[in-house]
């Protein structure tokens, strides 16, 4: 069969919504924007255990840090689920992981944003894993069938952060005046950074029209971030928070609630390196793996040793 | 006091208590930073269920206590001086390897001692020792399988191994020597004395060692005093962040 025919093949499969699996032909740059995506999701859920590891020894109660813990761990796990799907298209995880370590891999430039409250516990719950629930629900049904299990499984317990973060901030509100000004500095600080979390403008967003039609991605940037502003209003409402945008207002018409601009050139530093937690960040990441070094390679040789005995006993 | 609990008893609740806590905030630690993702979640887990079990303890403290004072006022709004733990669990986490010799040395003590806890006339121990025992004996097939793996890995991971037991070897047997509150309950037959142990213990540790090609420490010092709120210097800075927020706002829900 030729390129165009492999091709139209690919794509009727898609249109057909039948899922891509790993030992089925695909065009290159399929394959490419996948490995891309999926590693740079995997890459945020490991790199944004950070920001919330930076929290769990001082978590203010003992119920609070054992589900905090909980949290991140999963964190963790949707790394492992993630890495595993990438490495479905032929990488390894050493080779991502060099990718993220050596800047040429990105991550969500949210968790570039400091922790700096208790509150933020609660607002990267409701607010950062908001948003990316956003993404992830949309991604179950994405055209890849091992990005789509694994997208199935980490939304399942996506949305038990979400709520988890939510409750954080309904007990603060429910507190003393330094506790609600704590939760409203933190959603402050943290609105705008979240907005900007589904990417830029469909008008400026460098991959979206060919990932929509191999749906990888089957809602634009500026739907999603819509979705989540209509969702989350009436939340921040009900903890009596007030959203830090002066033109935030409800359309009648549209029956969509219409929010200020985004400050772009914010978003474009942070992702080319220079938010304020960006070094930190990925220095922590590389410490990490450069440390665990030698424990890797002493399970390895481990490993080995024990099955070269085992050669010896059972010829 | 509740009428019929002794102070022993509170005082020995909390001291397991301690003993959970410290160690699993230690791990807890490591989240984020794990030498590799896989034990990065092995190492939050087994934090995760002790500091499930502490709050157990705690909780059991609490009511034998009956002043009202809850898991959370025990834990972080006690000072360094009344905290009991053994001093092994508060020590840094060091390398990895530090953090596995430690861990291997209190589980080789805790998975027997709560064999022996199941047994316990006090039904509250007994009630404890039976949710916690199955999760550690997870935690010492976790720890021994790893002092294995540095110890017969590579001779980088051999000597970072010796190094971090022939360091923790000091403060093991401060598990095994009584305080005047677990020698009460002992005489009482409400716990296990360090004779009902030692043997299990001593044995784990020598297959162990032995099969990880590492050398049992000669070092005859030995360190106590965590037993009676006398500790390393380590544990102050740890509960300044554990207890920081308490402190900082007293007396707020969170």
């Amino acid at each position: 069969m030729n390129q165009q025919d492999l091709e139209s093949r690919f794509q009727d499969k898609i249109d057909r919504e039948v899922k891509i699996e790993a030992k089925d032909w695909m065009p290159d740059a399929y394959r490419k924007t996948l490995i891309r995506q999926i590693s740079q999701h995997a890459h945020s859920e490991v790199v944004g255990m950070l920001p919330e590891g930076n929290w769990i020894t001082r978590a203010p109660s003992l119920r609070r840090k054992a589900a905090l813990l909980a949290k991140v761990q999963d964190e963790g796990g949707h790394g492992l689920y993630l890495y595993a799907a990438a490495e479905t298209m032929g990488v390894s995880r050493d080779q991502l992981l060099d990718e993220l370590h050596t800047g040429k891999a990105k991550y969500s430039s949210i968790f570039n944003y400091p922790a700096l409250s208790w509150a933020d516990m609660g607002a990267i719950g409701w607010l950062v894993d908001g948003a990316a629930i956003m993404n992830q629900v949309m991604l179950q049904r994405t055209s890849y069938g091992p990005y789509s299990r694994a997208m199935i499984r980490i939304c399942k317990e996506e949305s038990f952060h979400q709520r988890q973060g939510y409750e954080i901030l309904l007990t603060l509100v429910r507190g003393s005046a330094e506790q609600k000004a704590m939760a409203q500095d933190s959603l402050n600080r943290w609105w705008w950074p979240s907005l900007m979390m589904f990417g830029p403008s469909d008008a400026e967003s460098t991959h979206s029209a060919q990932s929509m039609a191999w749906k990888i991605k089957r809602k634009s940037n500026d739907v999603l971030r819509q979705a989540f502003v209509d969702a989350t209003v009436p939340q921040a409402q009900y903890l009596g928070l007030t959203i830090p945008d002066p033109d935030l207002k409800w359309n009648e018409e549209t029956g969509h609630w219409e929010f200020g601009p985004i400050d772009w050139d914010e978003f474009w530093n942070v992702v080319k390196g220079n938010g304020i937690c960006n070094r930190q960040r990925l220095r922590d990441r590389v410490n990490a793996h450069e440390e665990g070094a030698w424990v890797r390679d002493a399970a390895l040789a481990y490993a080995e040793k024990k099955q070269a005995r085992k050669a010896v006993v059972t010829p | 006091m509740n009428q019929t609990a002794s102070p022993s008893l509170f005082q020995f609740a909390l001291y397991m208590a301690d003993n959970c806590l410290v160690l699993g905030h230690r791990l807890g630690e490591w989240c984020g930073h794990g030498p590799v993702l896989e034990q990065d979640i092995a190492m939050t887990n087994i934090s995760l269920d002790l500091i499930g079990q502490a709050r157990l303890y705690y909780q059991y403290a609490a009511e034998l206590e009956g002043k009202g004072r809850t898991e959370d006022d025990l834990a972080y709004l006690r000072s360094e001086r009344e905290y009991t733990n053994a001093l092994l669990v508060e020590l840094p986490n060091g390398d990895f390897a530090h953090t596995i010799a430690r861990q291997f040395l209190f589980d080789a003590w805790h998975l027997p001692f709560l064999k022996t806890m199941l047994s316990s006339p006090d039904a509250g121990l007994a009630d404890i020792a039976g949710k916690a025992v199955k999760e550690v004996t997870y935690h010492l097939k976790w720890s021994r399988e790893w002092v294995l793996r540095l110890g017969d890995g590579t001779d980088e991971s051999h000597q970072r191994m010796q190094t971090a037991l022939d360091e923790a070897w000091m403060y093991r047997l401060e598990l095994l020597m009584p305080a005047p509150f677990e020698q009460r309950l002992i005489d009482a037959g409400v716990i296990a004395g360090p004779d009902e142990i030692r043997n299990d213990w001593e044995q784990t540790i020598a297959d162990t060692l032995r099969e990880a090609t590492l050398t049992t420490p000669d070092d005859p010092a030995v360190q106590t005093g965590g037993k009676t709120g006398i500790h390393t210097e380590h544990l102050g800075h740890m509960l300044a962040d554990l207890q920081y927020m308490q402190r900082a706002y007293p007396g707020l829900e969170w």
